[in-house]
């Protein structure tokens, strides 16, 4: 049927953010021909929106930071759900590639004596993260793009084509995988521009795709975090875990309305601004939980005697984990001492020289002033949580980013299981970093190992291109047509009220019958125009996947009857040491191509290494484990 | 504070098109970006559009406001009058694809020209030394969103389509001068800024610094002091001599 151009390649990378673009580089470097493929133009992708920093133990700061401690302050971020292993290849490999990244250009901030700068922020012990002012991410995507740009300098040197090892396919949508029996075989794509079908064979692909974002009405994420490299793997046999654990970043703009949900980075707070309710109290000292008590201060001289000297004084409540200071603001705001516009005070205006606000927090003054008119420099912020990042996605073998699929592999925000239930700022350029090479390796060693290569079959590509034109047909029978867009905003409207942040069985059980709702009126989805640059009809493509994803949020969301980082339960408030060691793997249920039922197990967490484990004190430990497990850690046996 | 306004939005492709008239809400608050959603969701669901992070950070919703090439994300429409009829056109130097969208293509044709960074052969990771001083100035080259603005509205190209080939624009000359200003960048650019990628064909009238939305003042701080870098080696008798009997600092 459908007329498609063909190509073939050693590995796919679907997504051009930092963690694509790294396992581009790295497939590359090992000989490999390598596709990435991308949603919008090349550079674009949402890791340019990251702000804050890059969390790498250096020490070039406080030259007593280890890896230890990163990984240390990992886990309890996560409140000890993490994948152990990521979090201990991640926190020993990070430093290597932020270095890496200064050979392929990168500038960051410096130090007096010249080398990388390293600022505080949330959860992190020592001053931790590479930055260039607020717009790390920026740097961290141009600096990948420029050295792909430079490997493909270096194929047209050699070979007399740019394109000879790296292609990037820009603003083509993937919309399924293709398997040859157990194995991934390839990927089906249309070009945006001009809506001409697209079939990649390829005997690995690596998911790099990023978040679900889109799927809330406040996020800070852009319109391509729909979930996409979730339901490809999803519908392709793979698994997805910790999918109930979604972050609300604490501070993103609450006015004016059509910008709220826009990040502002916690570098505010980690550059010393407090938050404040609306009768001026820096209430954060009201929140510590029981968890975090001793570790930080307890009065605002103390808080500001650290912000001064790391090593005399215990950090600021501030500088909590996003998921506590995102559930205080929620509480303040419920007990109505918010600001104006339903947030509370985020002030930096007291506590910098405005000269050093412009230097330290250039976009943020930037943002403030074009989108809110407010001069950060003068009057404090108005902020509110805002949905912007899931630790929940494709679960993968911690050192190859391998799926439970051959040939597939993910990387990056759309992989689980390194943050566990709540991500640390910062933690995530770092992620993409060390599991985008890992992946991109991984897919490297898959490929050259294999005797014979998978075939991508005709009947493959035309149902996938029939699924792909779907919503410009008819709907059957007397039903009614269905507005992409009026779905979207529905959907976006249920995710935010009803699996929010904080979370209540009844509102979970009555978004999955909306939910059930949504996905019959998604076959009656119907697009206008042609298929040149439609945006309706790539929304209603990306519906598809949304719909899966929420579909898992939810589902795992009402299964964990506990509160635990990114996952807040009113009907059990606290945390539950049984729950620890229990990860929540949704599967793709009854085979139905176009949005398949979702099934929730339970699978037990791997116990961590017991040398890992005698990292922690075991008071620390005997906080969310039960005694059995610490039977052998030495705090217990001396 | 909600009120109508009239939007004329240029609708077409490669064949042709025109400007078409609508009427839409507008809320407090909101930028042009929000009234193009508003009118994908309410009258025109296949109006093309590039946008990413509605945040200006991205760099990809770039089109021309009234003539004035800007983010639709970042122009609030309180800077309008509501009486005024606001016109959205797409960005008249690169070639139509659809509605607002157009190939910009050029521009990463005209990255991939430009020699990458190249650090000194025996430098190892970790081992990188740089004073925030001397980083300063690349770094505000480096703030660039890849806009394309100032390459639109540069009018070595803005109008003639034969300077294409000659010139690399704004975006990509300000890279030259970033990695030339990089401490650690061996290779040496000036010469090839100049016959390459066409830096003597801007005549510094500052359109490209007066539309950037990062504010990077990139004729004062990287297209002049390139061009004096170029004189000073054309004209410099001892460059000269140097280049004659060395052939440069490395391979050009």
């Amino acid at each position: 049927m459908a007329e498609v151009e063909r190509h073939q390649y050693d590995v796919v990378v679907i997504g051009a953010g930092g963690a694509g673009l790294r396992a581009v580089i790295e497939a590359r470097e090992r000989g490999l021909k390598v596709a990435v493929v991308c949603k919008s133009l090349f550079g674009k992708a949402h890791t340019v929106m990251a702000e804050g920093g890059c969390a790498a133990a250096m020490g070039n700061t406080n030259p007593k930071d280890t890896w230890q401690t990163h990984f240390c302050d990992t886990m309890r971020g996560g409140k000890f759900l993490n994948n152990w292993r990521m979090a201990e290849v991640h926190a020993k490999e990070a430093p290597d590639r932020v270095w890496e990244l200064e050979t392929y250009g990168a500038l960051f901030d410096r130090t007096k004596d010249g080398r990388i700068s390293q600022r505080n922020f949330g959860g992190h012990t020592y001053p931790r993260l590479a930055h260039v002012g607020d717009r790390t991410g920026l740097e961290i995507i141009r600096t990948m793009q420029q050295k792909i740009v430079a490997l493909q300098q270096e194929d047209h040197a050699e070979l007399g084509d740019y394109d000879a090892r790296i292609k990037v396919f820009a603003e083509c949508t993937v919309t399924d995988l293709i398997k040859d029996g157990d194995r991934i075989a390839g990927a089906f794509a249309y070009w945006r521009e001009t809506g001409r079908f697209v079939v990649f064979e390829a005997p690995a692909i690596v998911l790099a795709t990023g978040g679900i974002g889109k799927s809330y009405k406040v996020t800070s994420n852009s319109w391509e975090y729909t979930g996409d490299g979730h339901a490809l793997a999803l519908r392709a046999g793979a698994t997805l875990i910790n999918m109930e654990f979604v972050q609300f970043h604490p501070t993103g703009m609450v006015w004016p309305p059509s910008v709220k949900g826009i990040l502002v980075t916690e570098g505010v707070r980690g550059d010393g601004g407090v938050l404040k309710n609306s009768e001026g109290t820096r209430f954060m000292f009201d929140y510590i939980p029981p968890v975090f008590k001793g570790q930080y201060a307890e009065s605002i001289e103390e808080a500001d005697q650290w912000l001064k000297d790391n090593d005399s004084a215990r950090r600021t409540p501030d500088l909590l984990p996003r998921d506590e200071v995102a559930r205080a603001i929620n509480s303040e705001v419920k007990a109505g001492r918010n600001s104006p516009h339903g947030g509370v005070y985020l002030d930096i205006a007291s506590r910098l020289p405005a000269e050093e606000i412009r230097r330290r927090l250039p976009s943020m003054y930037h943002q403030f002033m074009e989108l809110a008119e407010v001069d950060i420099t003068k009057e404090p912020m108005e902020v509110g949580p805002t949905c912007h990042y899931v630790m929940g996605g494709v679960e993968v073998d911690p050192d190859t980013g391998t799926a439970n699929v051959a040939g597939l592999y993910a990387a990056g925000e759309c992989s689980g299981g390194m943050h566990g239930s709540n991500r640390l700022g910062g933690n995530s350029l770092s992620d993409l970093l060390v599991f985008g090479r890992r992946a991109g390796l991984g897919a490297a060693d898959y490929v050259r190992a294999l005797s014979n290569r998978p075939a991508v079959s005709q009947d493959a590509v035309d149902t996938a291109a029939k699924l792909a034109l779907a919503p410009f047909n008819d709907p059957e029978g007397e039903a009614k047509p269905e507005n992409p867009y009026t779905l979207h905003q529905e959907l976006q409207q249920t995710m935010n009220d009803l699996v929010g942040i904080i979370r209540r069985p009844d509102e979970i059980q009555q978004a999955l019958t909306k939910l059930d709702e949504f996905r019959a009126r998604y076959r009656n989805v119907v697009v206008e125009g042609h298929r040149q640059f439609n945006p309706g009809w790539h929304l209603a493509i990306d519906m598809r996947n949304m719909l899966l994803v929420s579909e898992c949020v939810a589902k795992a969301a009402l299964e964990r009857t506990e509160s635990r980082g990114g996952h807040t339960r009113d009907d059990n408030p606290s945390m539950d040491p049984h729950w620890r060691k229990i990860l929540l793997v949704c599967r793709e249920d009854d085979g139905d191509p176009v949005v398949p039922d979702v099934s929730v197990e339970k699978e037990q967490q791997e116990p961590m290494r017991p040398d890992l484990l005698a990292l922690f004190d075991i008071t620390e430990l005997e906080k969310y484990f039960t005694p059995e497990e610490l039977a052998d850690h030495p705090g217990r046996r001396t | 504070m909600t009120y109508n306004a009239k939007m004329r939005v240029w609708r077409g492709d490669v064949d042709g098109g025109e400007l078409k008239d609508f009427t839409v809400e507008v809320d407090e608050g909101e930028v042009v970006l929000d009234i193009i959603h508003r009118l994908q969701a309410t009258q025109a669901p296949d109006l093309a559009v590039r946008w990413n992070c509605k945040a200006g950070k991205c760099g990809s919703c770039s089109a021309e406001i009234n003539g004035m090439p800007r983010l639709l994300c970042m122009t609030r429409m309180s800077t309008f009058s509501e009486t005024e009829t606001i016109s959205v056109t797409p960005l008249r130097t690169f070639p139509i694809i659809r509605d607002l969208v157009t190939d910009v293509s050029f521009n990463y044709e005209k990255a991939r020209e430009i020699p990458s960074f190249t650090p000194p052969k025996d430098l190892q990771p970790g081992e990188y030394r740089m004073f925030q001083e001397d980083v300063n100035r690349s770094q505000e080259f480096r703030k660039c969103i890849e806009c394309f603005l100032c390459q639109n509205t540069c009018h070595v190209i803005r109008d003639h389509e034969e300077n294409k080939p000659a010139f690399s624009g704004p975006r990509y000359l300000m890279r030259i001068a970033e990695l030339d200003m990089h401490p650690l960048d061996t290779l040496d650019r000036p010469a090839t800024a100049q016959s390459e990628h066409g830096l003597g064909l801007c005549n510094i009238t500052k359109c490209c610094t007066e539309v950037c939305p990062e504010n990077i003042k990139i004729t004062d701080n990287a297209l002049i002091p390139m061009k004096e870098r170029v004189v000073d080696h054309k004209y410099d008798p001892i460059v000269w001599l140097g280049n004659k009997l060395f052939r440069g600092r490395e391979e050009r």
